[in-house]
């Protein structure tokens, strides 16, 4: 019998809470050893939230984007190396989600997704490509059933600890850079040989060392839409959501942290307000704003997620990247209040009070995509986009 | 109008390939039509035909192939005519 009933949010924020403990107490080690959340994972594998966006029909829980951004934040409290993990994880289950569910070998595969609590990576990156991975060198080799691929990808984010690589390249041999396809390797089905390691200032956990990709699959394991569709109406929105989503969990953490100070010294010093009050009030604002700021990104997501003409036009484009931009600078100018708050408590690493690896781990925000790269972007679209000047719509 | 978008297509496409040799129905994304050149085409298009796309047209399938185009500019234009 196939009961499926409705998970609850409360329910899987509950579920996420649990992880966030574990992942809260390896965080320092996971950040100073730069090594990989393995106790943070086994948690969400044992707490199944890595299949939560497949449909229940192929036994996920369909989990919106809005549920799997509030888990991010929960995360990203406790650690937000295990959280970005998390996060691209889901941006990857998304593209199967959204692309894959009218292909019988993807169907199966995200019912094994859910099942099996597979964790899947992705390489986009490549050597020479300048960061922009809407272009690929290396193109896939199709010899009749089978599909063979090797790639220089500079950065497969934990590619050594994943269960299945999400592959870009272009489509054949000679396709244009932009004329590209994603394909999904199980991890018996490639070999990785690391040619660059993963020595960071923050985003420590990540792992996402580079590797020479060299795979080997059946042909239908190719996504069978061009992966500019998938680029355009999934990932570009799930990647700055709930990317936003962990950077606005680490902002929170540090407010919390800063507010924990203030109201220690109120408590030490009755009748008189403590320094750093007046900075946490402004600090609360900022951070509003980030909330504000994610939450109508992940509205206007909703809104759009089920016409493909909207989710493939500039207004969205424009507006998904506003999200991305203004979260990722403004969490550095958070953390950054919440230091001067907390003073040397917070400069100092093991105190209550320490905000050293929340700001290192902050930094990564305005590189990952970087945004000289995403304004650029904006400003081309702007060149014909005329901007929302509307407040609800 | 198919060969003035033609025209701006070789000048602002940035193609590896010239624009004679693309059919009205291929897609110009795969062809290697980045956003920065489809952007400079809409552009052109603009100056050429004097008019200003509604942003409820400013997405991938409107520009998709040249014939999308042409029929988004008719569209534009023929509105233009009733109102």
């Amino acid at each position: 019998m196939n009961m499926s009933v409705r998970v609850s949010p409360l329910e899987l924020n509950a579920r996420a809470t649990r992880v966030a403990v574990v992942a809260a107490r390896h965080a320092d080690l996971v950040d100073s050893e730069g090594r990989f959340p393995h106790e943070a994972v086994a948690a969400m594998k044992s707490e199944q939230l890595l299949g939560i966006q497949i449909p229940r029909s192929l036994g996920g829980e369909e989990a919106s984007t809005a549920e799997i951004a509030e888990i991010c934040t929960i995360l990203g409290q406790a650690c937000a190396s295990s959280a970005m993990v998390f996060a691209m994880h889901q941006i990857k289950t998304s593209s199967l989600v959204e692309h894959g569910a009218d292909s019988v070998w993807h169907a199966g595969f995200m019912r094994r997704v859910a099942g099996e609590q597979l964790l899947l990576a992705s390489a986009t990156t490549e050597g020479g490509i300048g960061g922009n991975m809407r272009n690929s060198i290396c193109a896939i080799a199709v010899d009749g059933d089978t599909c063979r691929l090797e790639k220089d990808a500079t950065v497969i984010s934990y590619g050594a600890h994943a269960d299945a690589i999400l592959i870009t390249s272009r489509a054949h041999e000679n396709a244009a850079p932009s004329d590209q396809v994603m394909t999904v390797f199980l991890k018996d089905q490639y070999a990785l040989e690391r040619t660059q390691v993963w020595n960071t200032l923050g985003m420590r956990g990540t792992c996402s060392d580079g590797f020479l990709f060299k795979g080997e699959a059946p042909a239908e394991q190719i996504f069978p839409k061009p992966f500019a569709e998938i680029a355009a109406q999934s990932m570009l929105a799930s990647s700055h959501l709930l990317w936003s989503g962990v950077w606005y969990g680490i902002s929170a953490d540090a407010v919390a942290r800063a507010q924990a100070f203030v109201r220690a010294a109120a408590r030490k010093t009755p009748g008189t307000m403590p320094p750093g009050a007046l900075r946490l009030a402004e600090v609360s604002s900022l951070l509003q704003m980030v909330k504000s700021n994610v939450i109508a990104g992940l509205k206007a997501y909703a809104d759009a997620k089920d016409d493909p003409d909207r989710l493939s036009s500039m207004a969205f484009s424009v507006a998904m990247n506003n999200v991305k931009i203004a979260s990722s600078e403004t969490i550095l100018t958070i953390i950054n209040h919440a230091m001067l708050i907390c003073g040397i408590m917070g400069y100092k690493n093991g105190t209550p009070y320490s905000l050293g690896r929340h700001l290192r781990d902050a930094h990564s925000a305005q590189l990952m995509i970087s945004n000289d790269r995403i304004l650029a972007n904006t400003s081309t679209m702007l060149l014909i986009h005329k901007q929302d000047t509307s407040l609800l719509g | 109008m198919n060969g003035t978008i033609r025209e701006l297509l070789a000048k602002f496409g940035g193609l590896p390939v010239p624009a004679s040799e693309i059919t009205d129905e291929a897609d110009l994304y795969a062809a290697g039509l980045s956003s920065f050149a489809s952007v400079q085409l809409m552009l052109g298009l603009e100056e050429s035909f004097d008019m200003e796309f509604p942003d409820n047209l400013l997405n991938r399938k409107s520009f998709a192939s040249i014939a999308a185009i042409e029929q988004t500019v008719r569209m534009i234009l023929d509105d233009r005519k009733v109102a």
